[in-house]
């Protein structure tokens, strides 16, 4: 089946089998592999990106489910100038990463936080990314990161 | 995941026709689908998507001033909704409360009642609430609607337009979730009804959400914490689950103390 939707801005469509899940679809059909598969359970959030704005983890959710809908991936937070996203900077400021592999989810994830909650408190912060599993950090600078953000709006 | 037809439906008319063939099954938020396809726990050879429904959204109050959910509606959805948290802050709790905020993201009341997992939240407030699901076919009592593990009156082809909660007087919701799953180990939901006290368990019960008679009894002469019996009778805990989370004992305790906590 075809499936059309608008990803980082752009619109793209492609040829899918039905169970092809949205985050195969941006990994394999589209290249964009800075979402990554973790767990594939729902469990991990790595694979969170945003739809219409949400964040949702794109490997519980059927390719054919977002057809028209617009996907922001990590890809898609840079400037267009190439300049980091606030929040991938605060990252990179606070140590919020160690081995990178929840990055692109943590962020993703705290980006919806943020636009709903400009200003956070620690325990929503901490409560917001439930969803996200990180094995390195212990989560205090990714946390920071958010904070840092937060702070700074 | 198994392969299957894909439909997405722009009519009730056209979903029910579709889910009426067979190993059809309804898509809503998939959070629990997907996953048990994955699995091949559930391999059905058609899907039936009901995202472009119309008809299966929004939150509105109704002629008896009780609230009216689309079952597409999203926890997300439920939890931050205006009306529902002035009318029904029990039920908007319960929703912000649900897995994580990816899941409250996609996930929906009518999928959720739908698939009546026994450790799913909205179960024990639609039971306490006496509230009704409505189908494309008919109304259905909340005390009619639960049929054991997984299992609803739900009939091939049914399909859930919305659901209705009256308003109580006072309810109240407490779970004890289970930390790795968020799914609730027990959760307890009590409402003060028109119709007397309606005391209703989840993640508890071995044949899936459930009222409990004696604590109705008792928070009907006082709905209060300290009504609350510290023991339930060994008839309750015989219908118990026992498993690696939990003995039956221990979530017989954790009803009383969840109820008794302030």
């Amino acid at each position: 089946m075809r499936v059309q939707m608008t990803v980082n801005g752009k619109a793209v469509s492609g040829e899918v089998a039905p169970e092809t899940l949205l985050a195969q679809f941006l990994r394999e059909n589209l290249r964009l592999t800075g979402t990554h598969i973790g767990c594939d359970t729902s469990q991990c959030g790595a694979c969170v990106v945003l739809c219409g704005g949400k964040s949702v983890k794109s490997c519980t959710m059927l390719a054919a489910q977002a057809e028209g809908a617009d996907i922001t991936t990590i890809e898609g937070m840079e400037s267009p100038g190439g300049e980091l996203h606030p929040l991938q900077e605060a990252f990179r400021q606070n140590h919020g990463l160690q081995c990178g592999f929840c990055t692109p989810g943590m962020v993703m994830s705290a980006a919806d936080l943020l636009r709903q909650n400009p200003s956070p408190s620690e325990e929503e912060i901490r409560h917001w990314l439930e969803g996200n599993i990180c094995r390195c950090t212990g989560y205090h600078n990714i946390v920071k990161a958010v904070q840092a953000v937060a702070a700074a709006k | 995941m198994k392969t299957f037809e894909y439909h997405k439906p722009s009519s009730l008319d056209d979903a029910a026709k579709l889910l009426a063939q067979a190993d059809a099954v309804a898509l809503a938020g998939g959070m629990t689908l997907l996953p048990v396809m994955k699995q091949r726990l559930n391999s059905p050879s058609v899907v039936v998507d009901l995202a472009a429904l119309e008809d299966l959204r929004g939150i509105r109050e109704n002629e008896s001033k009780g609230v009216v959910l689309g079952a597409m509606t999203t926890h997300a959805e439920v939890a931050g909704d205006a009306l529902v948290r002035e009318k029904l802050p029990a039920l908007a709790e319960l929703a912000a409360g649900i897995g994580d905020a990816q899941v409250r993201n996609r996930g929906t009341v009518g999928g959720s009642l739908a698939n009546n997992d026994p450790a799913a939240d909205y179960p024990a407030a639609l039971l306490a609430l006496n509230g009704s699901v409505h189908t494309n076919k008919r109304e259905i009592a909340a005390d009619d609607f639960f049929a054991g593990l997984f299992a609803t009156a739900l009939e091939e082809g049914e399909i859930i337009r919305h659901l209705h909660f009256p308003i109580p007087e006072k309810a109240g919701y407490k779970k004890f979730p289970q930390p790795a799953s968020l799914y609730a180990l027990v959760g307890v939901f009590a409402a003060k009804t028109n119709g007397g006290v309606r005391v209703a368990v989840t993640g508890a019960g071995s044949e899936g959400v459930f009222r409990v008679p004696e604590l109705e009894e008792a928070l009907g002469k006082d709905f209060s914490p300290e009504s609350v019996p510290e023991k339930l009778s060994d008839g309750v805990e015989e219908k118990l689950l026992n498993d690696i989370h939990g003995s039956p004992q221990y979530r017989a305790a954790l009803i009383t103390a969840l109820l008794r906590s302030p």
